[in-house]
């Protein structure tokens, strides 16, 4: 299938108009030696074999709607409300490209906004943007803008090795041609506090996770203090659910707070598209990047919205602008906006609480199972590191063929030391009987 | 036509769902790090669902009516397409399960990989940029990596036409190098003269995007490439326009190192309201070693006959890879749509599309020729540059014509891009619109040149059916309001 219009009498007259005798001599400009190549594909496919072909692919994975899963690492599992998928689903929205001309995006625009308002509100930032591609993009461009901020005079980056492996991995790929240093701590488990030794008069920006990837949650307010006194700017990577519940990183003195915004609404996807959400203070506005969409009035004086500050943006300042994102993921952010609505105030605190609960029950039930010890002396949201017996990989192994449960993810590929080491996460799609479940096949298979 | 902020349209404690009661024992919460307030809409499940169906109407999309914005791609995004994306198995898999419980996503992996290296001439290519400036930062890290390694770290300079997207030279930047812009020649074609004196030992490579964004192939693309590898630079290509060139020639027969290709644009998936895309890239065997990662591999009986319980799909980092651009592996959901795209087209319906993309262009182009200056009157590729002024209407613009366009039903083309244009128009209709859709567009343009003489007033004033007339953007900027607030705080918000 094609989705080509024309008829041949169509075509034919389409040549004539534009003057050449077939579509071939639309390209005589290629060099002949390259033109018209030979593709090498699979035949083309009609929609019901088309459709076949890909239910039967989709099938060759075991989803996580018909298994049980404790899963986390920085992609989350949560239930999403039904309307969210009918509201991304207007084609309207989904077929419409970035506004550049507000008159006919007003609804693009305005739920864009509206998205901003509400993450602002999460964050306790001043400002946030359009999106980022996911948490760890956001990440890495956040570096930027501190750098930007202390005028390119300080570039050292501090970053805490309990962010998420794979965002600090895209924040070394980001900066690599640039003269940023980015110093990190041995120890894994070195709490925020401790970084703070490694801070000069060269730091532009300490980067924390809280709750960070091995679940832990952070004061970051004496960490913040002791920063701004030393001149540099605190990052922080957070968990959008868990601000249903704690506080948040705004109202505790950071300057830039970033995240995956994935658990608001949208699928998991095997990994994308998910949102970056990037959310600053006022005096910080004009040094971050994305898009930014701001309220105004139009000639009749009625309020209306429209891209704005676009003197930072690479379609105005190319080479020198602030990055060059262009594309965002705008339908995840409208995505991310529906589902704060409709779970609201309420919703999500409510969200954030079962997911705390749940996450402590099963804690204590694994700490109750022989040879496993759960990391529950430090305060955790909702997700938790398990001591196992035995090396992790090989025991969620075990227990996904005995049991069908996915029991968590290994920490050992990206901490080679902590090979025994398994990060549970648990939300509210996790009944108690799942729960007792796992403790129950971790005791099964280690028996 | 005004809708309420959601916000505005709360009362404290209204909820749109409800969520099962807590089936576990309660443990204490930690005081001191909860939150005290949250302030998020109180809203009902009807309230959300109406004001977004209301917003919805205040949009345009490419299923509403012909949306030509030059160097976007707006064709048609087949429904089948959303749907396969939404499969369980596509949908709800989380990207760290173990590679034995996700072949299927593996296997599309590999097989999409494979589909844009036949189409591109490239050796390998890496699913993980998440858009097209995102692959285009991989690229320009890849050849920075390359020179690194052969020791050549003097080479910083890369070149880039006048006419390229400014993500270019942004992404330029962001790697480290430092771009020079270089001047188009009369034909729109990169000046070659300007091209020679930069041919040194600084010369990292050039970003070229072909066709370029004249909607012009250019006419010396081989001389282009040998000349810069000839000074030891590296050839990059910016896909943005690869909607021309499916079945008509490969880029890396042209010349080019390595490219992205942009999803969303070429291989039909929505563009979301500005989001998500997908850019991958695809790279020669002398810069394959390099990509993002990881990126998928199949591993069978013929890689290791003794150890079949490697045999099947597995994610690896390239050997000297420039590392992971983004968490996880790509966009999966745009390259699941796009890869149904391809299969659904096949070999035969890509080229067909390119064909077909680049007639429509040429006979919008023909058609309005003789009513809008055309600065370069040449076979056009997927799309046109025309110029937004009319003799004998002077006070008229670009913008002008363009929001006259939305009064008659369509939406603007792109303006004032490319920059070296004066009152560009770029109009980019793709192939999956009809003859009739375009003969009302073209109609609608020349109609819109007679007003433009006959009642400006109607073109200065216009849009006047759109749900708001035109937007104060300097207001927005200088009176910068980036969140809703309550009545009582906005005021003092303003700065």
């Amino acid at each position: 299938m094609t989705y080509i219009p024309h008829t041949p009498e169509q075509l034919a007259q389409m040549l004539k108009t534009v003057g050449v005798d077939s579509t071939d001599r639309l390209f005589d400009v290629i060099p002949q030696e390259h033109r018209f190549p030979d593709l090498d594909l699979p035949p083309a496919l009609s929609e019901p074999e088309l459709a076949d072909v890909f239910r039967q692919l989709s099938e060759q994975n075991d989803d996580l709607d018909h298994a049980t899963s404790f899963l986390g690492a920085g992609a989350y599992h949560h239930y999403i409300p039904s309307i969210v998928g009918h509201v991304v689903s207007r084609s309207e929205l989904y077929t419409a490209y970035t506004p550049y001309q507000p008159e006919v995006s007003q609804g693009t625009l305005q739920a864009i906004f509206e998205y901003q308002s509400m993450i602002c509100a999460l964050t306790g930032m001043d400002a946030c943007n359009a999106s980022h591609y996911d948490g760890a993009t956001a990440l890495a461009e956040s570096i930027i803008t501190t750098i930007a901020a202390g005028r390119g005079r300080r570039r050292q980056v501090v970053m805490a090795p309990s962010v998420h492996p794979q965002y600090r991995q895209v924040c070394a790929s980001y900066t690599s041609g640039m003269d940023v240093d980015i110093a990190t701590a041995g120890n894994p488990r070195a709490t925020p506090e401790t970084l703070l030794s490694m801070v000069d008069n060269q730091t532009a920006c300490l980067i924390v996770q809280s709750p960070d990837y091995f679940g832990r949650i952070h004061d970051l307010a004496p960490v913040a203090s002791a920063l701004h006194d030393m001149g540099a700017l605190l990052v922080v990577v957070t968990h959008p659910i868990s601000l249903g519940l704690l506080k948040p990183p705004g109202g505790q003195g950071a300057d830039i707070v970033v995240g995956d915004g994935q658990p608001l609404g949208n699928p998991l996807a095997f990994g994308g598209p998910h949102l970056g959400f990037f959310g600053c203070t006022k005096s910080l506005v004009r040094r971050m990047s994305g898009r930014l969409v701001g309220e105004t009035v139009d000639d009749g004086g009625n309020r209306g919205y429209v891209l704005t500050l676009s003197t930072r943006e690479q379609h105005i300042r190319r080479g020198k602008a602030s990055s060059n994102i262009c594309t965002n993921q705008g339908l995840n952010a409208l995505a991310a906006a529906v589902y704060l609505s409709v779970m609201g105030k309420q919703g999500l605190a409510q969200v954030a609480r079962l997911c705390y609960h749940k996450a402590h029950h099963a804690a204590t039930l694994i700490n109750r199972v022989a040879g496993f010890s759960a990391e529950m002396d430090h305060p955790f949201f909702n997700e938790f590191t398990v001591e196992c017996p035995c090396d992790a990989t090989d025991l969620c192994a075990r227990i996904y063929d005995q049991a069908g449960i996915v029991a968590g993810y290994p920490l050992k590929p990206d901490f080679p030391d902590l090979a025994n080491q398994l990060l549970v996460c648990v939300t509210e799609v996790n009944s108690s009987e799942q729960i007792a479940a796992l403790a129950g096949a971790l005791a099964e298979a280690t028996a | 036509m005004i809708e309420p902020i959601i916000y505005e349209l709360g009362r404290p404690g209204r909820t749109g769902i409800d969520l099962p009661a807590c089936d576990v024992p309660e443990s204490p919460l930690p005081r001191e790090l909860l939150r005290d307030d949250l302030d998020l809409p109180e809203v009902s499940q009807l309230d959300v669902m109406r004001h977004y169906v209301r917003l919805s109407q205040m949009n345009y999309g490419v299923d509403v009516g012909m949306y030509p914005l030059g160097s976007c791609t707006m064709k048609y995004n087949p429904k089948i397409n959303e749907d396969i994306a939404r499969l369980p198995g596509f949908g709800s898999t989380h990207p760290l399960q173990p590679e034995a419980t996700v072949q299927g996503n593996l296997q599309l992996l590999f097989e999409m990989q494979q589909a844009l290296a036949e189409l591109s001439g490239f050796d390998a290519v890496s699913l993980q940029p998440a858009a097209g400036a995102h692959g285009e930062l991989a690229g320009v890290l890849m050849i920075r990596a390359y020179h690194a390694s052969r020791g050549d770290t003097q080479r910083q300079v890369m070149l880039i036409p006048d006419s390229a997207h400014g993500t270019n030279p942004a992404s330029t930047t962001m790697a480290g190098f430092r771009p020079i812009e270089l001047p188009s020649d009369p034909r729109g074609n990169v000046d070659l003269t300007e091209l020679a004196k930069h041919l040194n030992d600084d010369l990292a490579g050039m970003m070229l995007t072909n066709p370029n964004t004249l909607g012009l192939f250019d006419e010396q693309i081989t001389q282009i490439s040998n000349m810069v590898h000839a000074a030891g630079g590296l050839m990059y290509g910016d896909g943005a326009n690869f909607n021309a060139m499916m079945g008509i020639a490969k880029p890396a027969d042209l010349g080019f190192d390595v490219m992205h290709f942009n999803l969303h644009k070429t291989f039909a998936t929505p563009h979301g309201g500005g989001g998500p895309g997908s850019g991958p890239v695809g790279a020669t065997v002398t810069l394959a070693p390099f990509l993002p990662g990881p990126i998928a591999q199949r591993i069978d009986e013929a890689d290791d006959p003794a150890d079949t319980h490697r045999h099947g799909y597995h994610l690896q980092m390239p050997s000297r890879s420039i590392g992971r651009l983004k968490a996880f592996h790509g966009n999966y959901g745009v390259i699941v749509r796009a890869y149904a795209y391809i299969r659904s087209l096949g070999a035969a319906g890509l080229r067909q599309a390119s064909e077909m993309a680049v007639l429509n262009a040429n006979y919008v182009q023909t058609k309005l020729q003789d009513v809008l200056p055309l600065p370069y009157d040449r076979t056009c590729a997927h799309e046109c540059v025309l110029q937004g002024i009319v003799d004998g209407a002077d006070s008229i613009h670009a913008l002008d014509i363009s929001k006259r366009l939305i009064d008659h039903g369509f939406h603007p083309p792109t303006n004032y891009f490319p920059l070296i244009v004066p009152e560009a128009l770029m109009i980019e209709p793709t192939e999956t619109e009809s003859l009739e859709t375009l003969d009302s567009y073209c109609s609608a343009v020349r109609r819109i040149a007679k007003e433009a003489i006959d009642s400006p007033e109607l073109l200065h004033n216009a849009p006047s059916s759109a749900p708001v007339g035109r937007l104060d953007e300097v207001r927005a900027a200088r009176q910068l309001r980036l969140r809703w607030l309550p009545a009582s705080k906005s005021n003092a918000d303003d700065r």
